[in-house]
């Protein structure tokens, strides 16, 4: 038990970290573009949405071996031992402060149905769903519309910028990180008060987050040449497919095989 | 005499015309390509994706992730509806006009079992799903299109798109050449995979990559079990 306790109390400095590996990553990333360039894929021009590569590479190795050595494991345990409705009701629980904040940011995106449906989702959750634990709102057909800070600005034009990888946070992009920073702060975990509670509620959120993930199991291996670049072009293209509402302007290609 | 000749000649042309057109009349009705003529790019997806569906639910063997039995039903459901070498030639790349005949092959034969491997997990995970086909924005005269769907079951609704090329000629019908899911686009995904690849080692690095891949992964299956 040791190990979970750790984490928890070790993330408040992750927080703070976070912010300083950000402003580290685009300083380090521009000073050892140069010097690094014999990553694993020297051969391969690199991609203009990642000019960070050789940086971003070594942080997504790191990052492996955190999961692999701590989130990983804590994530199974939990799962393990948790009931199952007990990881159920954690798990609306985020999802409806999730929620709060994509009604404020279906607002910015002038949005009125789905602000409304989000709103709607809240109200419900929130007072019939004993404080989000309950979702009932999904079985009364009210669909979610997430969408987050990074997907505002997205929404108004701002382009992504160069793709990062965060510590302990994983894929991102310069626009994302900057977005998150808001993300971060206005969610009504980071004012919960006594400070313990608070880190805890991080903490567990973050596990819920991983949890979600375990079925997946190492399918990533299986299916990718290079992990990296998988990972990059997957959260590249997902992230943009969420800023359009899953309806991209075309990027179609033509047919080679002729 | 030789103008009778000529008029049975004639004639006989003209029957066989006959004949010949009727035959077609007949193949074309009777025919699956000319039910596949009529459909619509979206009834083409929502009947496919059904008659899988279908497949899924009522096949132990398919449902419990038997590989042989997926190879079997994709080479028999899935790969005809596919226009599987442009999906190969377009996640390899230019590099695939220099590539020999048999690497082409060799290359769809590889890229094809690393899928199959990838999309066998989602198989033994459908229980109660249902697909609902958005509405087609196209014209009736377009080449390509775009279908997009949405699987419904007990989870988020995850949204699974296709784009569709019409088979030159008649009643050749539709085939799917790329694919998209939760956002992300198949064919574009492997697109770098390939390039690092083959920039790296040549294609019949890739091919090589590829194999040991797909051994790998047969080998972490048979473990499994």
């Amino acid at each position: 038990m040791q190990a979970p306790l750790l984490f928890i109390s070790w993330l408040p400095k992750g927080r703070l970290a976070f912010v300083l590996a950000c402003v580290l990553s685009v300083s380090l990333g521009l000073s050892s573009a140069h010097a690094q360039s014999t990553t694993p894929s020297q051969s391969t021009p690199s991609n203009p949405k990642d000019p960070f590569e050789s940086f971003n590479r070594s942080v997504f190795d790191f990052n492996d071996r955190v999961d692999e050595s701590l989130t990983k494991p804590i994530a199974q345990t939990y799962v393990r031992v948790t009931p199952s409705f007990v990881q159920t009701g954690v798990r609306n629980f985020f999802g409806n402060l999730s929620d709060m904040w994509s009604t404020v940011n279906n607002a910015f995106q002038l949005k009125p149905a789905s602000t409304a449906e989000s709103l709607a989702r809240v109200g419900v959750n929130t007072i019939l769903g004993l404080g989000g634990v309950i979702d009932w709102a999904t079985k009364m057909d009210l669909n979610k519309h997430p969408e987050d800070f990074g997907q505002t600005l997205g929404y108004w034009g701002m382009g992504s910028g160069p793709y990062l990888v965060l510590p302990l946070l994983g894929p991102s992009t310069l626009r994302d990180t900057g977005a998150m920073a808001l993300d971060l702060k206005t969610s009504p975990v980071t004012r919960v008060r006594p400070a313990e509670d608070k880190y805890e509620l991080m903490g567990l959120n973050l596990v819920d987050k991983r949890a979600k993930y375990l079925d997946l199991g190492d399918q990533l291996n299986e299916v990718a040449l290079d992990r990296y670049s998988f990972v990059r072009d997957v959260f590249l293209q997902k992230r943009r497919s969420e800023v359009f509402d899953g309806d991209p302007p075309d990027e179609d290609d033509p047919d080679l095989s002729q | 005499m030789e103008l009778m000749i000529s008029t049975i000649k004639h004639l006989e042309m003209k029957s066989w015309r006959a004949f010949a057109a009727f035959g077609m009349t007949l193949a074309l009705v009777f025919s699956p390509f000319a039910q596949a003529a009529d459909l619509a790019p979206d009834e083409f997806i929502k009947t496919l994706c059904n008659s899988l569906l279908e497949s899924v639910k009522t096949d132990k063997n398919l449902k419990s992730g038997d590989p042989e039995r997926i190879r079997q039903v994709v080479d028999t459901q899935v790969l005809p509806n596919v226009n599987f070498q442009r999906m190969t030639a377009s996640a390899v790349g230019p590099q695939w006009r220099s590539a020999s005949d048999d690497q082409k092959a060799k290359l769809q034969e590889q890229f094809k079992i690393l899928l199959m491997h990838t999309y066998s997990g989602a198989l033994t995970q459908i229980r109660d799903q249902t697909v609902t086909v958005k509405p087609l924005r196209s014209d009736p005269q377009d080449k390509e299109v775009l279908v997009k769907t949405e699987v419904k079951g007990s989870g988020d609704p995850i949204q699974l798109d296709y784009r569709l090329e019409k088979t030159p000629g008649v009643g050749m019908g539709w085939k799917i050449y790329n694919l998209n899911v939760l956002g992300v686009w198949l064919v574009d995904t492997y697109r770098t995979q390939f390039s690092q690849e083959i920039n790296a080692k040549g294609i019949d690095g890739l091919i090589a990559t590829l194999t040991d891949r797909n051994q790998s992964n047969g080998n972490t299956q048979s473990a499994k079990k």
